[in-house]
């Protein structure tokens, strides 16, 4: 889903290119601290893999296939600053050398696709292996399950905020985020069961699992244990602290730019949306009593509820896999004991 | 996003727009862009202006219309969204040919098609007349960072050999009677993604090593200089600014 040239006016391209560029800025000064001086070629090579991982087709439903956005896979095996540097690049390289995606969208293409997807993706990988203790493929799951739906609304809000067809956001973030959950259900199955294959060949290499394996224990024939290897705890990248205030960093500058934009452009499509809203117009009046009814009324729109069911069905998915792989951890701890 | 996709653009060619510096053409394409998504739907003529303008561009470079006409594949999954929008956009209907469409969804279709088509060709142009090593070199003179046009050098150099490695495992499993039909041969799929992974990773470190062998200290050396005489520039930005004019012309 590369966007093209003219999908978005003027001014929100070049905003997003600006909150693009600073990401962008950001990584580069966190991937020095992830690679040191490998990181030029390290990244490079990864960016390669994504590309060629993108061209990797799989069956989603019946008949239909999707391909990686890579995003949360990329953050899971290299780390979240890498991770959005290769996307970017990749992104870069698509647009510049393929024709893939437009130059002047290539602001929204990095923050919508590189990103968005990466540093949800790592929210939640950070997140469930807190959780869980170091389930590191059920957090992989997790974060691309999740990270495709939130790259497809982002897409949505940015398309609120600047796009120009006239089309109600409700009825985008439905199909957006439909579609999207689908694909994302895809997306967590190979990123998973791929985390899991590097896990078992290459531990050492995936980002993500660092400070999370067991120490190895030697046991002596009198009873006695040493332990080789202790593993050092992840000091240098700070944990899910940085990416937190990342996000709510992106969430603010975007806030800013949609309220900017809202007050500059009052009409057009929320009054079209209101008059002549079709598919959203059901969800709308059955939600009339709740507090977001409200909120459509003062914005016009009716808020992406479609999107917000969307999201609800991940995080149910999520939730179920979350709880599911706790309850195992449980008695797994039983059966120790 | 397709299979056929990393077949690279560049035609070799010695005309006038092939020999421009990299870092002119990059400049001259991004300034393109952004008046063509600047200028007002309503303006159709100034379209037909832009098209010409690079028409003339790709007739001085001796690009062949069919090159680009090929590549403008990669339009394609967003022309089918473009030609649904009038079905579902919203707004005031009429009828065309025994369909009702959304007036404002034509108008946003006609501006997605107009304004995306140009970007691609303008795109298509830059990349078929400037090797992309080159182009890379033109936007770190353009003072993007030098530490993220490395990683894209990297990428590009080792792109086919990622590429290929993938087209082998592929050729390895459909020689085994491998086929992608439903969901349960994902497995399959992601563990020669895992392989993928591993090697391109492990290749990023024996090049790392044969880099710091070779004296690498965080810099690649320039060998030529690629600087732009006053001409040259002026030669290059004749595309941006007569769009320019165009877009400003009713002013």
């Amino acid at each position: 889903m590369h966007v093209p040239d003219g999908f978005f006016n003027a001014a929100t391209s070049l905003s997003a290119g600006v909150v693009a560029a600073a990401g962008v800025a950001v990584c580069l000064r966190g991937a020095r601290r992830e690679l040191d001086d490998r990181t030029a070629p390290m990244a490079g090579l990864v960016a390669a893999f994504i590309f060629a991982v993108q061209m990797l087709n799989f069956p989603v439903a019946a008949g239909t296939s999707g391909h990686l956005l890579g995003g949360a896979l990329a953050a899971i095996l290299v780390g979240p600053y890498t991770g959005v540097l290769c996307m970017a690049v990749v992104l870069l390289v698509q647009g510049v050398f393929f024709a893939d995606g437009g130059l002047t969208a290539l602001g929204i293409n990095v923050t919508i696709m590189g990103i968005v997807t990466v540093l949800v993706g790592w929210g939640v990988f950070k997140l469930v292996t807190g959780l869980t203790r170091g389930k590191v493929v059920v957090a992989a799951f997790l974060a691309a399950l999740i990270s495709v739906p939130a790259s497809a609304l982002a897409f949505t809000l940015l398309f609120w905020i600047g796009g120009t067809a006239p089309i109600e956001v409700g009825a985008v973030a439905a199909a957006m985020g439909g579609v999207h959950v689908l694909i994302g259900i895809g997306e967590a199955v190979i990123t998973a069961l791929t985390v899991g294959a590097v896990l078992a060949v290459r531990p050492d290499l995936v980002y993500g699992a660092r400070g999370l394996a067991k120490p190895l224990v030697l046991r002596g024939s009198a009873g006695s244990t040493t332990v080789v290897n202790e593993p050092q705890p992840v000091a240098a990248s700070g944990g899910l602290k940085p990416f937190l205030w990342g996000g709510v960093g992106v969430t603010l500058v975007l806030a800013g730019l949609v309220s900017f934009f809202a007050s500059s452009s009052p009409d057009g499509l929320e009054a079209v949306a209101e008059t002549h809203g079709f598919s959203g117009q059901a969800a709308d009046h059955a939600l009339g009593g709740s507090p977001l009814a409200d909120y459509g009324d003062v914005g016009g729109i009716p808020v992406g509820i479609a999107g917000i069911i969307g999201v609800g069905l991940v995080l149910v998915i999520g939730g179920l896999v979350a709880y599911l792989s706790r309850g195992r951890a449980k008695t797994g701890d039983r059966a120790r004991a | 996003m397709g299979a056929g996709h990393h077949h690279q653009l560049h035609l070799p060619g010695d005309s006038v727009v092939h020999r421009l510096p990299p870092q002119c053409k990059l400049l001259a394409v991004l300034a393109f862009a952004v008046v063509v998504v600047a200028t007002p739907r309503e303006r159709f003529w100034a379209f037909a202006v832009y098209a010409v303008l690079l028409a003339g561009v790709a007739v001085v470079a001796r690009v062949p219309a069919a090159h680009i006409v090929r590549r403008m594949a990669i339009e394609l999954p967003f022309v089918l969204f473009a030609f649904l929008i009038p079905v579902i956009g919203l707004g005031e209907r009429t009828d065309v040919l025994g369909l009702s469409l959304s007036v404002p969804g034509l108008w946003a279709a006609w501006n997605i098609l107009a304004k995306a088509t140009l970007g691609v060709v303008a795109s298509i142009l830059l990349a078929s007349t400037t090797e992309p090593r080159v182009i890379l070199i033109g936007a770190q003179r353009l003072r993007l960072p030098s530490l993220l046009v490395q990683i894209a050098m990297f990428m590009l150099r080792y792109l086919d050999v990622i590429v290929d490695e993938m087209r082998r495992m592929r050729v390895a499993r459909e020689s085994r009677g491998f086929e992608a039909r439903d969901f349960r041969q994902m497995p399959v799929l992601a563990r020669s993604a895992g392989a993928l992974f591993i090697r391109s990773y492990e290749r990023g470190e024996r090049v790392h090593l044969a880099m710091l062998s070779r004296g690498y200290t965080g810099q690649m050396p320039m060998i030529h200089d690629i600087s732009a005489s006053v001409g040259q520039w002026g030669t290059a930005l004749a595309l941006p600014v007569l769009a320019l004019a165009v877009w400003a012309l009713p002013w």
